[in-house]
């Protein structure tokens, strides 16, 4: 059991080192000859007007709560349906009761418009 | 599973280096060697599939593509590659170098991750981990943070405005991959990949009973690779290049590896969910020629990648609202809907004795009845909806030209 994640482990380290190593490879290789216009922040050719750092539309915040809602909550869906084949007809109903109250949760925020771009 | 061609060079590699070394630092070894080699498969997919892309692309569109760089231009992305290498490195100014070097580090490991559980024979998987499809779930989960991170650390307004849009789509496109693959989880019982597979031997291909979910999966996982219709967060003719606009030479190419290195873990995951992976019907693969086990998942997920590549050059980009209204308004509720009524018809199905083992062909008809209704039913909602918008867009346009007449009359 411990010894397939550790499996997980080496390939996470194997996996950096090969998306790094062209990355080393090319900062060995590559010229380098930095100036200020060069180095300046790309925007239509202009000169860059303000910090790119700013308040945002709120909107995308919505979208990542209904997100977090609904991700948190199909997780509980994972165990049911692996035991699945094995629960009676009942469980399988509850849990048909439990996709409903999901579903409800979808109408209520379409209803309240935060699935609405504005 | 002795008689494996593959099997018998780990064992007798194994045996060889088991003559000198302790047998926990053979493991070590063992498994160093089959992360490399699965990364290193990787990689070269991605030159291999960067090549199919473009030829791809550009015979859709009355071009030849890549031609003079070797025979059809195959030797294309050699030569990508060694411009990427020798290119100047620029960083603007006021970047946060840290967080700016590591994301394309980041986006590039995290399509990599999925390779470790995507299997290409019977024992040739880099792990067969209990939660497998899960695993892979929650590795996609690192996507939006590579693009999260870029996009907030170039100090560009196209890039922030790139990742904003990048995160909300991968993140919603999440719901309905997650939703679609529970029904697979539920059908097969478990969620080893190789588990699905064996599945999927003893009864049907999911593709046949599950249709819905296959569609649902390839749609969502062509958004979370950030393809085809659904490439908001580069979206070259608006926002330029989206977050990975101020990334040059290597670090460019590492986003680009991530994309399609992504785009073809999505393949090779769906062609394990819903093509039988690495089997064939009527033909066990495993006993067999050695190397015909991933020759058949590479040429059902190559096909796959076709599809996408045929979907991206069919499709213009959809707009930022049209995608979420798709997603949330769409996708989630008839993935919702797929998972209630595939598990109440499965559990009824089996427990009148029709169950995916006992009697596949009823079975199969009957799911595949459910799903072919629930998405005619489905579209035709969405067409009638769309039709009524249309019909009250047209009595807002045509009110003020009628006045326009009255108007012209009253004057004449």
């Amino acid at each position: 059991m411990l010894e397939s994640y550790s499996f997980i482990g080496v390939f996470i380290v194997v996996a950096a080192g090969i998306a790094s190593a062209p990355l080393l490879l090319a900062w060995l290789l590559r010229p380098s000859k930095p100036n200020p216009i060069k180095s300046s922040v790309y925007e239509c050719g202009i000169e860059t007007y303000g910090d790119a750092w700013v308040q945002f539309k709120a909107q995308y915040y919505v979208y990542a709560l209904v997100f977090v809602l609904f991700d948190v909550e199909t997780v509980f869906l994972f165990p049911w349906a692996l035991v699945y084949n094995q629960l009676p007809l009942f469980a399988v109903i509850e849990m048909l009761i439990f996709i409903l109250i999901l579903a409800g949760a979808l109408i209520y925020a379409w209803r309240k418009g935060d699935l609405e771009w504005v | 599973m002795g008689n494996n061609f593959w099997i018998a060079i780990a064992d007798a590699l194994r045996g060889w280096m088991g003559g000198f070394m302790p047998p926990v630092g053979v493991d070590v070894v063992m498994a160093f060697l089959r992360a490399i080699v699965l990364a290193v498969f990787g990689l070269l997919m991605f030159m291999v599939l960067t090549w199919i892309e473009r030829k791809g692309i550009a015979r859709f569109q009355d071009r030849l593509g890549p031609n003079k760089a070797g025979p059809y231009g195959l030797l294309q992305p050699i030569a990508d590659g060694v411009k990427a290498i020798t290119k100047e490195d620029i960083t603007p100014a006021n970047a946060d170098r840290f967080v700016y070097n590591i994301a394309p580090i980041l986006a590039a490991m995290g399509s990599l991750l999925v390779y470790a559980v995507v299997p290409f024979g019977q024992g040739m998987i880099g792990v067969d981990l209990d939660i497998g499809i899960f695993y892979i779930l929650v590795v996609g989960s690192l996507g939006p943070l590579a693009v999260l991170i870029s996009g907030w650390s170039s100090s560009n307004k196209y890039a922030l405005l790139g990742a904003f849009r990048g995160v909300a789509q991968l993140i919603s496109y999440e719901v309905p991959q997650i939703l679609s693959v529970v029904t697979v989880i539920m059908i097969a019982g478990t969620m080893s990949m190789i588990g699905i597979v064996d599945k999927q031997v003893a009864s049907t291909w999911f593709i046949v009973p599950l249709p819905l979910s296959a569609l649902i999966l390839l749609l969502s996982g062509m958004a979370e690779a950030g393809r085809g219709p659904f490439d908001l967060l580069e979206a070259d003719s608006e926002i330029v290049a989206g977050y990975h606009i101020e990334y040059s030479g290597m670090k460019f190419a590492m986003f680009f590896l991530g994309e399609y290195v992504h785009a073809f873990a999505v393949s090779a995951v769906f062609s394990t969910l819903f093509l039988g992976g690495w089997q064939l019907p009527f033909f066990n693969v495993d006993n067999t020629i050695p190397w015909i086990g991933p020759l058949v998942i590479l040429v059902k997920s190559l096909f796959i990648f076709w599809v996408m590549v045929w979907i991206r050059a069919t499709f213009p980009r959809l707009r930022i609202d049209h995608l979420l209204n798709f997603n949330w308004k769409f996708l989630v509720p008839l993935s919702l809907l797929n998972v209630a009524v595939v598990a109440l018809l499965d559990r009824l199905l089996s427990s009148a004795g029709y169950g995916a083992v006992d009697n596949t062909t009823v079975w199969t008809l009957v799911l595949l009845a459910a799903n072919l209704a629930m998405l005619f039913g489905a579209l035709w909602l969405m067409g009638r909806r769309g039709r009524r918008a249309r019909q009250v867009d047209q009595v807002v346009e045509e009110r003020p030209a009628a006045v326009e007449y009255a108007h012209a009359e009253s004057v004449h």
